[in-house]
């Protein structure tokens, strides 16, 4: 767990590699947060999975944010997991409310299919560059996406 | 429009076959849509999201006690582990310090959830490749853990015994002598089906060599847990990055280099034994002291103190109606359970519902590996590893 951002190894590498793609650091609770510029995040993640040093081979989990009726409106969420450091990374990519829309890293992690489908669906941000990108838990015909802030719990009716 | 495969041209013999929902073997409700070229299948997708509840938005609703709750609804073979992690997330985002008595016990009654999980796995997952009787075997030694659960927290499933700060209650007396007397009579049980399975050549035939991935395959399509670990990558969370006093215990954590389904079959086994180890070393060496963290604005006060003190009063009554603040932020708490990575991603806004929860479900990342498995193969063996992989629909759904 990196308990300070400047001695952070996984910050200093990315900062080495692309510093004005990253729009800011946090930590809370021992977790880092790295902020990245939306057309960057393919070439971040890439960087990050093979740089030996690193090795964020595991992408645990994408999942957005909405914060309505704020903009930009949305926050994708990376999770990545490196197996030989044993370290987490969070990474996160904002987007507007208009037409949210991030480049799909499916090239990059083969596993980031299912959950950018389920994204999809829940929040209705679009993929670029996604292979299949259909509803996964809802059904086809469904309108509107539940996850939103403004989709009230119950449901419309 | 349900999801389907469409033919491709010059191709038309192939068959189009929709397996399930309501096949029996495929653990709940997932439905295969399978292209067949006499038994082959050719390429296979999944449909999933029959047991969609919306669980994410009902944590938005609830205030951080009550999602408790819900959580051992995702993953109903794992309920205690659902609690553990779920409440280990909230405990981070609040700083919150759990005393080691509480944490024992959380590690002994999630490592017996893990092996009532691989009970009914290996039951369920023999009966589908034609093995009748291990299941009965297999049910009778989950029935006792059951007991355990329904002796320690009220309910045999849906337990939600674990809050916030530590657990709901002290366990009743007694306990301790069914864990004890479960710890003692388990490893010739274990025997039992290994005996019944492990060199049965018809179990053999159906197994080894099926469903194969490398570490590198697995660890691109996200799998974790066993699934991971019978591909030879030794990652267990419970080692790696220890939470609840998991440091303090000695187990091993089972690989198998071979990546199919008789090798994650070989490595749940084991996982058992583990278990059981730890289990014994935490009935033999549970703390004494208080089973609530002292945070008297997070954590229930216990009853008898209500009655005399106004302080206890108030402060239950404001944890009841209200629920608590915890610090704006947001943090990520993942936790091995028998399927693998189960992650809560929790957001807060420092009001009293979480702003944003999100669960990162084993089985949800496990089952894109399985067309990867099942093309180009049997359609008998599809039933395998649909077992191997050990889904639970209510979490991928969730």
């Amino acid at each position: 767990m990196p308990s300070d951002l400047e001695s952070n190894l996984t910050l200093k590498k990315l900062r080495e590699f692309a510093a004005q793609e990253l729009a800011e650091a946090r930590e809370f609770r021992g977790e880092l947060t790295i902020y990245v510029q939306p057309g960057a995040l393919i070439r971040v993640c890439e960087f990050l999975r093979d740089e030996p040093s690193v090795s964020y081979k595991f992408l645990a989990d994408v999942t957005a944010i909405d914060l309505y009726p704020n903009e930009p409106r949305f926050e994708l969420v990376y999770h990545l997991l490196s197996l030989k450091t044993a370290e987490r990374l969070r990474l996160k990519v904002r987007t507007g409310g208009g037409d949210p829309r991030v480049d799909s890293l499916v090239p990059v992690y083969p596993s980031a299919n299912a959950f950018e489908r389920e994204v999809f669906d829940l929040f209705g941000i679009q993929f670029t560059g996604h292979p299949y990108l259909r509803r996964i838990l809802m059904p086809e015909d469904w309108e509107g996406y539940p996850l939103r802030k403004d989709y009230p719990v119950e449901g419309y009716r | 429009m349900p999801i389907t495969l469409e033919k491709i041209p010059g191709q038309e013999e192939r068959v189009i076959l929709s397996m399930g929902p309501q096949h029996p073997s495929t653990h709940g409700v997932l439905r295969l849509v399978l292209e067949l070229d006499g038994e082959t299948v050719v390429r296979a997708i999944y449909d999933i999201g029959y047991l969609h509840t919306g669980f994410e938005k009902s944590f938005e609703d609830k205030t951080y006690s009550q999602g408790i709750t819900l959580t051992d609804r995702m993953d109903y073979l794992n309920p205690l582990g659902n609690n553990l992690g779920f409440c280990l997330a909230v405990e981070k985002l609040l700083d919150l310090e759990v005393p080691p008595r509480a944490q024992w016990i959380r590690v002994l009654l999630t490592e017996l959830t893990r092996i009532q999980s691989h009970l009914v796995w290996l039951g369920t997952h023999a009966i589908d490749l034609g093995a009748m009787s291990v299941m009965l075997y297999c049910f009778r030694e989950r029935e006792t853990i059951l007991h355990i659960f329904e002796m320690v927290s009220g309910q045999r499933m849906m337990t939600s015994y674990f809050r916030i700060g530590g657990l709901a209650l002290e366990p009743p007396l007694g306990w301790l002598q069914l864990v004890k007397k479960f710890v003692k009579t388990f490893p010739a049980h274990l025997e039992e089906y290994e005996g019944l399975l492990s060199k049965n050549p018809i179990w053999l035939k159906r197994t080894v060599g099926i469903g194969k991935l490398t570490g590198d395959e697995a660890i691109a399509w996200g799998l974790s847990g066993p699934s991971l670990r019978g591909s030879g990558v030794d990652w267990d969370i419970r080692k790696k990055q220890p939470y609840s006093s998991y440091e303090k215990f000695d187990f091993t954590v089972p690989t198998r280099p071979e990546g199919d389904v008789y090798a994650r079959y070989l490595v749940r086994l084991e996982e058992m034994r583990q278990s059981l180890h730890i289990v014994q070393q935490a009935m033999e060496g549970i703390p004494e002291g208080p089973i609530k963290a002292n945070a008297p604005h997070i954590v229930l006060p216990d009853r008898e103190s209500m009655k005399t003190s106004i302080e206890a009063l108030i402060y239950h009554f404001k944890i009841v109606t209200e629920g608590f603040h915890p610090p704006i932020g947001e943090v990520y708490q993942a936790v091995e359970s028998p399927r693998g990575e189960l992650g809560f991603y929790m957001v807060s806004d420092g009001s009293p519902k979480p702003f944003r929860c999100h669960v990162r479900a084993p089985s949800f990342a496990n089952l894109q590996a399985l067309p990867k498995m099942i093309e180009g193969r049997l359609i008998a063996d599809v039933v395998a590893c649909i077992g191997t992989i050990d889904i639970i629909l209510g979490e991928v759904d969730r």
